[in-house]
């Protein structure tokens, strides 16, 4: 029997190999340049499948939409855009693959896509090798800054860091870490160490858990003896359903214990169970609720095209925001040649859903406001603390003296 | 000190999961040799079965589930033993590759049906709360495993179809020739297997995410368990998912959460070193 369960594990290893060698094959190449024809080519990638689709999933429909909303109202240089959507598979070597893909075989004019650092880190030195752009929506842990990447969710000067601000503000000095185990938790648990050394709160402990990881009875555990009075929260993907579950259960409430979390947003809540949630805090820029014309328009348009059931949160709204800037940018630029557009998006500035928004030429990061919410009853999020104009963005936090040893 | 007492229920509750995700493949890869890697979801189709039901049922769907999602997963079962694998019985290569198939086609399926996003399932009231460490969904849990582990004992031990279910594992041949209708065991073997999973998908509800990718989580821990636990070997399964429970518990609580797989993993190696048929081996010329 072990023989047979040895060859069944080649077998599994094999399976997998041909997987990921399987999807290169399913699109055609049409070749050309990305603005030859009568349309634009750009590229989306995201998951969508495995652990991230999730979340992946929505931010794609937001770019849709955006890309959708732009054809109507005549495209970009008198040109259509025809969006070449790609699966990163929750797997960052595919997420490479299929920016190599995108840039080679459909010469896309720009890619819109990520989510996971660690899907970014894989794609970073492809864009950087092929000088293409791309379009990066989540909040990061920020200490980077490629030339061939655009920032469209928050650096950690936008939302951890005021997230932190908020947690002090409210009297919480003592703070547990808990977050999965890739980069963006890491990173943003040592700028929250530099902080909390810097501003007199104390780190009782700080926990990692694999993606995907289920199993949270142990971690529970081991926050409940600490006895902090706020835990950060970086956790990502469905770990957050069971951690959320499991720490009610557990008998901890938001009161006795609020889980400021940065990677839970109005999609994720009703898979959480708002019972297990709710009135917990959540650090971002936009919520469903951010009042706005801007934001009126992109929420009834999200719930025409995708069903009234559906939410919208920030990843999905500096997806959608992506293809806005990018267009803006190339309107200005009158091309979509790369370094052109580059060289004209500097200062962009563009009434948002989240608010203004402008692109830091130099960081090629957003100014963004940030908003910290906390979890209702009917699993929206509403804003109780907002830090009143955009934040310039700082991804190296050159302007905190405490974070001085970080950027190195 | 307490945190290290605590720990003690929660590998206990750990151990409970453990058995409950492996019970339905002691009897699809432990008495059939099958390696369904679609186990996992079967387990989701319990899971969403729950979900659906607090249509009618409102918070207390999960009671409600549990036969409902055993007779769901065991008719998946059933159609994919019928359609698919007794075709493959004895090509355990082609049949890995089958249900891997099967698995990723019943992850799309969940995904057209429900949408990507994880879907909510309250947990009834009354599983609100905790005695001492134990959170009442935890203990739940646990009398659910215990519970499953005798009704199955009951079945093999003390019922004819058990007992002709044991006949056909230990020597096919033999069996046939006795006059027991081996396809038809087949066909009961792997409904009770497949419907076994759907009811720990059930009790997943209470801790876990529900969405189309659940299965994914928990298939390779069910067969770390059987493996350990020696094939086919009720007895083992129980021991195994005990001894790996606690031992994520202390290794987690010692360590952390990604060193504390390790541990696990490397136990298992090095105990398979050492015991390659797992704890308990089954004496038969049949199985090589």
């Amino acid at each position: 029997m072990s023989y047979a369960f040895l060859r069944t594990a080649a077998a599994a290893g094999l399976v997998l190999v041909l997987a990921a060698c399987g999807g290169e094959a399913t699109e055609s190449a049409t070749g050309g340049d990305a603005a030859s024809g009568s349309t634009i080519k750009v590229g989306l990638l995201h998951s969508l499948s495995g652990t991230m689709a999730i979340s992946e999933v929505t931010v794609r429909d937001a770019e849709l939409l955006a890309i959708e909303e732009i054809n109507a109202a005549g495209g970009v240089l008198g040109k259509k855009l025809e969006p070449v959507v790609e699966d990163g598979a929750s797997d960052w070597p595919t997420f490479a693959e299929k920016a190599n893909k995108l840039i080679s075989q459909d010469k896309v004019a720009t890619v819109f896509g990520g989510w996971t650092s660690a899907s970014r880190k894989a794609m970073l030195p492809v864009f950087e090798r092929h000088k293409a752009l791309l379009w990066y929506p989540v909040q990061y842990e920020g200490l980077e800054s490629s030339p061939y990447i655009f920032y469209t969710g928050a650096t950690t000067n936008q939302q951890i860091i005021p997230g932190l601000d908020y947690l002090k503000e409210q009297g919480k000095t003592k703070i547990f870490l808990v977050g999965s185990d890739y980069v963006f938790p890491r990173t943003a648990n040592k700028i929250i160490k530099a902080y909390a050394a810097a501003n007199g709160m104390t780190v009782l402990g700080e926990e990692y858990t694999p993606l995907g990881h289920t199993e949270y009875s142990t971690l529970t555990n081991k926050v409940v003896q600490a006895k902090p009075d706020a835990v950060f929260n970086t956790l990502n993907g469905d770990s957050n359903v069971a951690f959320f579950k499991q720490l009610k259960s557990a008998g901890v409430t938001a009161e006795s214990m609020p889980v400021l979390s940065v990677s839970v947003a109005e999609e994720e809540v009703t898979g959480i169970g708002i019972d297990n949630i709710v009135g917990h805090p959540v650090a971002w820029n936009y919520y469903q609720t951010t009042e706005n014309a801007a934001n009126s328009k992109f929420v009834a348009a999200f719930k025409a095209k995708y069903g009234a059931a559906k939410v919208t949160s920030d990843p999905m709204e500096a997806g959608y925001n992506a293809v806005y800037l990018w267009a803006e940018a190339a309107k200005k630029a009158g091309t979509v040649e790369v370094e052109a557009v580059k060289k004209a998006s500097g200062g962009i500035a563009l009434e948002r859903p989240e608010g203004l928004v402008t692109i830091d030429g130099e960081t090629q990061h957003m100014y963004k406001t940030a908003r910290i919410g906390i979890i209702q009853p009917d699993g929206l999020i509403k804003e109780v603390w907002n830090s009143g104009e955009p934040i310039k963005p700082d991804p190296y936090l050159k302007t905190y003296p405490w974070a001085g040893s970080l950027a190195s | 000190m307490e945190g290290i007492l605590n720990q003690l229920p929660i590998g206990l509750s750990i151990a409970a999961v453990l058995l409950l995700i492996a019970l339905g493949l002691t009897f699809t890869f432990g008495q059939m040799g099958v390696i369904n890697m679609a186990h996992g979801e079967f387990i989701m189709a319990g899971a969403y079965t729950a979900y659906l039901l607090q249509d009618f049922a409102g918070r207390n769907a999960v009671l409600v589930a549990l036969p409902v999602a055993f007779v769901v997963a065991g008719l998946m079962g059933l159609i994919l033993e019928r359609a698919a694998i007794r075709h493959f019985y004895g090509r355990p290569l082609d049949t890995l590759l089958l249900t891997w198939g099967v698995s990723l086609v019943l992850q799309q399926v969940a995904r057209d049906l429900f949408g990507a996003p994880n879907v909510q399932v309250l947990s009834p009231t009354w599983l609100q709360g905790t005695f001492g460490p134990m959170p009442y969904n935890r203990m739940f849990i646990l009398l659910l495993a215990v519970g499953s582990v005798v009704g199955i004992w009951v079945y093999m031990n003390r019922t004819a179809l058990g007992r002709r279910m044991q006949a056909v594992m230990q020597n096919r041949q033999l069996a046939a020739t006795s006059g027991i209708n081996t396809g038809q065991v087949d066909q009961l073997t792997f409904f009770i297997g497949s419907g076994l999973a759907g009811i720990a998908g059930v009790a997943l509800t209470l801790i876990g995410p529900v969405g189309p990718t659940l299965g994914t989580y928990y298939i390779v821990d069910a067969f770390l368990v059987v493996v350990a636990g020696g094939l086919g070997q009720l007895r083992g399964a129980v021991i195994a998912a005990a001894a790996l429970g606690l031992l994520n518990s202390y290794a987690e609580f010692w360590t952390n959460a990604s060193l504390a797989k390790v541990i696990v993993f490397a136990v298992i190696i090095a105990f398979l070193q050492f015991r390659p048929q797992g704890l308990f081996v089954l004496r038969s010329r049949a199985l090589t």
